[in-house]
């Protein structure tokens, strides 16, 4: 789960690290307020979970006040890669003498977080690999002891040449491994770190994503979900507890199991269609998700046929029927059906859906041949 | 022959009372499976009946399970938040083989369990996996045991019903296997698909091995790297995700297009240039394995 820059802020300003003071407003005249109290120039930034949003006009530098209100007035509702500014961020704007990048990320290779640092801050940390790479420092920690001071020191004396420096960031390399670990994240960036004119030390923009897998152990930030920044479809799968991808498709695709979906949606692509959406309904078939799961599907306007594709080994088949025949009884489809089921209890199901008027097949690749053409034939076949 | 479980392989199973436990375990003593004990705490001294007959002994402690019945091999069905410690009771136990059904475990958790694991000596297969099979021999996990069948195959994959979905169509067309291994969809797991293909190149009686990747990490980019090297038996390969749009997590928390290699193209791409056939659709796998298979299996079967 991606963090807004000011929740991931908030956060590691509590877990003690030295982050640029500001305040989130989500209207011209809070943002103007926010000026007044910081009493000097402020920086304005759309917060939304897109890069560059320098580039897209979404942070502007404001003297005063009434700077701060224009330049709120034109960032929010702005666009960004898609997606609507509802919130900026009012930061006291810092004088920038050096920047450096610090960062840890949990690396699939080490099986470890892995922590990184760069004198070439305010850059994309993987381009600063890709064309300097003796400019970056990376280690992995064992995460049994974490990070160990004389290890962070050491990271902190690859970045700067002065005690006082290494000193300061030898502590801030240490608090951002125990928040990183603390909120359960699978990234933290500090970029750029910022050393002031006065040779101190403060993080200017901030990153975080926090492990899915983690959230249930802190339910503090999982509140922090920006509901707003995604399609409500994958609201209202989540709520469902199924997991769902919005893509552009015409195809809705109803899956049990990740790799039978993605799977899927290839074969889908594989015959000429685009599949509108991932969708994984797990394991353990309740009726109920599949009502729920084609509730989701069928908001869509684009799609154009639903394409159930059901391996029934934990997953029992007559369940998916039942949960088909129940959510069609509901809200009948508009759009043709084709439903592929094999597998635990597959007579069963095939019984239940013949009761309904309602035919399965059994090879996937004919069904996904199937739907595609219902996909793309201009009338319903 | 197979590859890391088979006729003495004897099981423990952390979780034996929840709810996917008890369905699975006695899914594993239907199959012929040894489930000698179970694990919940609390519950220690009572018995779970698994079949007629067939009442297995709870114990408190993985330690205390393994104590007298000789389990070598654990299965774990506890909670996400409790897996990585059950996975790390089961090392510290001395179990050698350790495999976590578990979906959802914290990535951080997982960093320590694999050091643990390892340094025991033990081998962790998963988590979010649905474990593995030697067909006729034994099943520790969740992979049904109907679609299988003995034969010459050997199988590792990233997914689950993808995996049944594949074994299914070999079966059907009389390529039976030796194992089956799910190693799991998570970024930071125990087995790898290296692992998977040394064992199966070892084992004496898989002739041709089917390796079922899926985008994120470069696992399999590794694997290939074996390939014509010290993995001489034919590779077959199948890729899923090539229409996952890139930073979106595909269901599996580790099936995830983040960073250079994660994409289908360059796994596809790092396969076949180390000579790996990697079908286009699931349904060609089975005519990729039996035009490099030394001879027909279904003939040498019956």
């Amino acid at each position: 789960m991606n963090l807004h820059e000011y929740q991931a802020k908030d956060l590691l300003r509590a877990a003690g690290l030295p982050m640029q003071p500001g305040e989130v407003a989500s209207s011209a005249a809070e943002a103007e307020a926010i000026a007044r109290r910081a009493g000097g120039p402020v920086v304005v930034k759309a917060q939304v979970h897109a890069g560059g949003r320098g580039k897209a006009g979404g942070v502007k530098l404001a003297a005063t006040p009434a700077d701060a209100r224009a330049a709120a007035g034109a960032i929010l509702g702005m666009s960004i890669k898609g997606l609507t500014v509802e919130r900026v961020l009012v930061a006291d704007a810092t004088e920038i003498a050096e920047e450096a990048y610090v960062g840890i990320i949990m690396d699939r290779a080490s099986k470890a977080p892995v922590v990184m640092v760069s004198a070439a801050g305010g850059m994309e940390i993987e381009t600063v690999a890709a064309t300097t790479p003796e400019r970056v420092r990376r280690l992995a920690v064992d995460p049994r002891y974490g990070l160990l001071p004389y290890e962070a020191a050491d990271l902190a004396w690859f970045l700067y040449p002065d005690a006082a420096r290494a000193r300061a960031a030898t502590e801030i390399l240490r608090r951002l491994y125990d928040a990183f670990v603390a909120c359960g994240a699978s990234l933290v960036e500090l970029n750029p770190l910022v050393t002031r004119p006065d040779r101190t030390l403060v993080a200017v923009d901030a990153k975080m994503v926090i492990d899915e897998n983690a959230l249930a152990r802190h339910p503090e930030i999982a509140a922090l979900r920006d509901e707003q920044a995604e399609d409500p479809s994958e609201t209202a799968a989540r709520r469902a507890n199924l997991t769902f991808v919005k893509l552009d498709g015409t195809v809705g695709c109803v899956v049990n199991g990740a790799g039978l979906a993605m799977a899927t949606m290839d074969l889908v692509k594989f015959y000429g269609g685009e599949p509108a959406n991932f969708l994984d309904i797990g394991g353990s078939s309740n009726p109920e998700k599949v009502v729920q799961a084609l509730q989701i599907i069928t908001a869509d306007p684009r799609v154009r046929v639903i394409l159930f594709n059901i391996f029934g080994g934990i997953t029992r088949t007559d369940d998916v029927a039942n949960g088909i025949v129940q959510a069609l009884a509901a809200h009948p489809l508009t759009v043709p059906l084709v439903i592929r089921l094999t597998g635990t209890n597959d007579v069963e199901a095939v019984a239940i859906l013949a009761a309904h008027g309602l035919s399965a097949m059994t090879e996937m690749d004919a069904a996904v041949r199937k739907a595609v053409a219902l996909a793309t034939t201009p009338v319903a076949a | 022959m197979s590859i890391f479980i088979d006729e003495s392989t004897r099981v423990v199973v952390q979780g034996i009372t929840g709810r996917d436990g008890a369905f699975h375990t006695r899914q594993m003593v239907e199959y012929g499976t040894h489930v000698v004990a179970g694990v919940t705490p609390g519950k220690g001294g009572q018995r779970f009946d698994a079949a007629p007959g067939v009442a297995i002994p709870i114990h408190n402690t993985v330690e205390a399970a393994v104590a007298g019945t000789h389990a070598n091999t654990a299965v774990i069905y506890v909670p996400p938040m409790f897996a990585a410690d059950a996975i790390m009771e089961a090392a510290g136990a001395g179990i050698a083989l350790i495999i976590c059904i578990t979906e959802g475990v914290p990535v951080f958790d997982m960093t320590r369990a694999v050091r643990h694991v390892s340094e025991h000596g033990a081998r962790l297969i998963g988590p979010n996996c649905p474990g593995l099979i030697s067909p006729g021999r034994s099943k520790v996990g969740i992979i049904p045991g109907r679609i299988c069948s003995p034969g010459p195959i050997g199988l590792v994959s990233r997914s689950g019903t993808l995996t049944y979905e594949v074994v299914d169509q070999l079966t059907r067309a009389g390529l039976g296997q030796t194992s089956c291994v799910g190693i799991g969809g998570d970024p930071i797991n125990g087995t790898s698909f290296t692992d998977c293909l040394l064992a199966f190149e070892a084992d004496r009686d898989t002739e041709a091995i089917v390796m079922i990747g899926e985008i994120g990490g470069t696992d399999e980019q590794d694997a290939a790297m074996l390939v014509g090297r010290d993995v001489t038996k034919p590779v077959i390969g199948f890729i899923a995700g090539r229409t996952a749009p890139p930073g979106r997590r595909m269901g599996h928390a580790g099936a995830i297009i983040s960073g250079a290699g994660g994409a289908a193209a360059d796994k596809v791409a790092a396969l076949r240039d180390a000579g790996v056939p990697v079908a286009d659709r699931p349904v060609d796998v089975v005519d990729l394995v039996r035009a490099r298979l030394p001879q027909p299996s279904g003939r040498r079967a019956s």
